[in-house]
């Protein structure tokens, strides 16, 4: 499904990533951890088309084509989304507005007719289940003045509306509480399945007990030079992640 | 020396055009005005009040004001209505009122006819109040308008009525056969505890310059209410000088809107006068502007008893070469205690070539007030955008969805379903590049 080759890309004159690779297949799971700095983040915004860091060298085929050559809204329609680490307050654009013009312009690009009203409602309450948000909160403008539970829910929240290939979680879990976590993670679980893949950037393993993955990779100084399975999570968890940049270095 | 030589000739041609119309006081006030222009001239470039809007330079360059109007036969004016909108509708032709065109029917307790009308029928309430309000001493623009207006309309409503259906002023410059140039005065005058709304819409036709000077002074009395809104989108070779002045009195409320979408040069002088206690006054603005307009707001909102309210929020959309002045004063006398007042200013610039000069102007004198402003000036928000992309919207969706929600804050104040409607139309027309 997702296939990146010795990726490089580089903010302004700084170096980021230094040639990752991963390939992700439909259904997996893949964590991606590793101290900060690391370029998790940086990963996860090159992958959703964020114009500020510049590839350098290698490539991400898309299922079957090539990703960094299209727009973010482009990548969107074409099944990726990002959950972002930090979601943007827009004032005076309500949520459902807002994922009405989204689904419509998924829809229209991949040649589908329009949601009607109901269409589109049904839909709606249908995945506020899922992540239990509260109709009133998605009547608000985007994420302003949202907790920050509330701004990750409705990540999620759109992530099931816009029913992605492949969904990236950008530290969906950091500065949440247990409940909250708890919730995020149970939404995130509900849209797993055996052609959906989900890529979770995290700093703490914590996340990885409520969405277990098949892999997990520690990046360190834009690489990745670790991978292994949800075992792996735990080792780091215990030790830390000082013994991963000894090995590195003694290399 | 060339430029002041230049400005006097235009200031005298502006002078042999104007015909003192009337008689009596108007006549007086006519001569006392002419004199004020005659003495001031046209703004020189180092008036403060003008420093962004070289408003004699341009007005020179484009008008030849010794020649007069032509003539018009226009009357398809039905283009430029508002889609829905129940109203009493009034239209001037290049300055002159159109009966056929109107449809000022009979209102319980309200006079509504021409100025010129009003100041033989009602020549001691004209004489009362007209340049009473608006600055004719120090204003040439206002002094010239005071001496040589032409039309206008002419408001008055006995106390406890409340118009059932807003006013709509036409002002239709028909630009087809040459350059166009009129002079509006209009006197709104609302009785006690009563209410009215009065929209301004300015269009034209044909393809030469028209400039229209357009003066209006309000007088709110106790706890009566005026909302005020004009639409400044047309199409045409457009220059405008624009004063309005409210003067309000106690527990007395008034609504400014201005919306300027289009047009060469708009300067827009609102100033409310708050000189009652318990006064409540909102101005609100929206420009969108593109090309090379120019549009200049400059806004008072003058404290002058204790224990009123003002709120401003003027905002603003700049593409392509255009250019935005905002200069918004607040002053709160002496004996104003306990004001409330609030403004803010907010651009978004669009272009390499788009500009605004904003500048708050805070002239307070009491020590029991609360006064607060704020203006920012800035490119889109970047984040915002990407924000939207990721989710599938295209680039010019998203900055459509964006502006239009910075511009809903002001939309959103307007009180009339057909109004709002019809001034989210033109919005979106102007927002959303592509659909």
């Amino acid at each position: 499904m997702l296939s990146i080759k010795n990726l490089h890309a580089a903010i302004g004159e700084k170096q980021i990533l230094q040639g990752i690779n991963l390939e992700v297949k439909p259904g997996e799971v893949h964590a991606i951890m590793g101290p900060n700095g690391s370029g998790k983040s940086t990963l996860a915004s090159v992958l959703a088309g964020r114009e500020e860091f510049e590839v350098t060298e290698g490539s991400v085929d898309f299922q079957g084509k090539d990703l960094l050559e299209m727009a973010p809204e482009d990548r969107a329609r074409e099944g990726i989304f990002l959950a972002f680490q930090y979601p943007v307050e827009i004032p005076g654009v309500s949520t459902i507005n807002f994922m009405k013009t989204a689904v419509n312009q998924i829809r229209k690009y991949r040649g589908l007719d329009s949601l009607d009203a109901v269409s589109f409602l049904s839909l709606m309450k249908e995945k506020m289940k899922l992540v239990e948000i509260d109709q009133s909160l998605l009547n608000r403008s985007l994420n302003e003045g949202f907790s920050g539970g509330e701004k990750k829910r409705n990540e999620i929240f759109q992530m099931a509306m816009l029913e992605p290939t492949l969904g990236i979680l950008d530290e969906t879990d950091s500065g949440l509480d247990i409940d909250a976590l708890r919730i995020v993670a149970n939404g995130v679980n509900k849209l797993r399945s055996k052609n959906k893949s989900i890529i979770v950037v995290t700093h703490y393993q914590r996340l990885l007990e409520y969405i277990v993955p098949d892999f997990v990779h520690v990046l360190y100084k834009g690489r990745i030079v670790k991978s292994g399975t949800k075992d792996l999570a735990l080792e780091l968890e215990a030790k830390g992640y000082d013994w991963i940049k000894d090995e590195v270095e003694a290399v | 020396m060339s430029v002041t030589n230049i400005s006097k000739n235009s200031t005298n041609d502006i002078l042999q055009s104007l015909s003192l119309n009337g008689s009596g006081d108007m006549k007086k006030l006519r001569a006392l005005a002419l004199d004020t222009f005659r003495e001031l001239g046209l703004p020189p470039q180092k008036n403060e009040e003008y420093k962004h809007t070289p408003i004699t330079r341009i007005l020179e360059k484009n008008f030849d004001f010794s020649i007069t109007n032509p003539t018009s036969a226009f009357h398809a004016w039905e283009e430029f209505t508002i889609p829905e909108l129940d109203a009493y509708v009034v239209v001037f032709v290049n300055g002159e009122y159109k009966a056929n065109l109107s449809s000022l029917k009979e209102i319980k307790g309200v006079e509504l006819m021409t100025l010129d009308n009003a100041s033989e029928k009602h020549a001691d309430v004209v004489t009362k109040h007209l340049g009473k309000y608006a600055d004719i001493k120090n204003d040439a623009l206002t002094a010239w308008n005071t001496a040589g207006w032409t039309s206008g309309l002419y408001l008055s409503v006995a106390d406890n009525i409340t118009i059932d259906k807003p006013i709509v002023i036409h002002y239709i410059m028909d630009a087809e056969k040459g350059q166009v140039v009129s002079l509006f005065r209009n006197l709104f005058i609302v009785g006690k505890s009563s209410e009215v709304t009065v929209i301004q819409k300015f269009n034209s036709v044909g393809d030469s310059n028209h400039f229209s000077n357009v003066v209006t002074e309000g007088v709110v009395n106790e706890n009566a209410g005026l909302n005020f809104y004009q639409i400044q989108a047309d199409k045409g070779k457009q220059y405008q000088f624009n004063q309005t002045t409210i003067h309000q009195t106690t527990s007395s409320r008034a609504n400014a809107y201005t919306f300027t979408l289009n047009g060469e040069l708009i300067r827009n002088n609102l100033n409310l006068l708050l000189n009652g206690e318990g006064c409540e006054s909102h101005m609100y603005g929206l420009y969108l502007l593109k090309g090379n307009t120019l549009a200049d707001n400059h806004t008072v909102a003058d404290h002058q008893k204790p224990n009123s309210f003002s709120n401003e929020i003027y905002k603003g959309v700049i593409d392509g070469n255009a250019k935005g002045v905002f200069n918004g004063k607040i002053y709160v006398r002496p004996q104003a205690q306990k004001t409330n007042a609030f403004q803010s200013n907010r651009n978004v610039l669009l272009s390499d070539g788009a500009s605004i000069n904003t500048k708050p102007q805070l002239e307070i004198w009491a020590d029991d007030v609360k006064c607060s402003h704020g203006c920012t000036s800035g490119q889109l928000d970047e984040e915002a955008l990407f924000y939207l992309r990721t989710r599938g919207i295209s680039k010019e969706i998203a900055q459509g969805m964006v502006l239009t929600a910075f511009a809903g804050e002001v939309v959103d104040a307007i009180k009339i379903p057909a109004l709002k409607t019809y001034c989210q139309q033109l919005i979106a027309d102007r927002l959303h590049k592509t659909n």
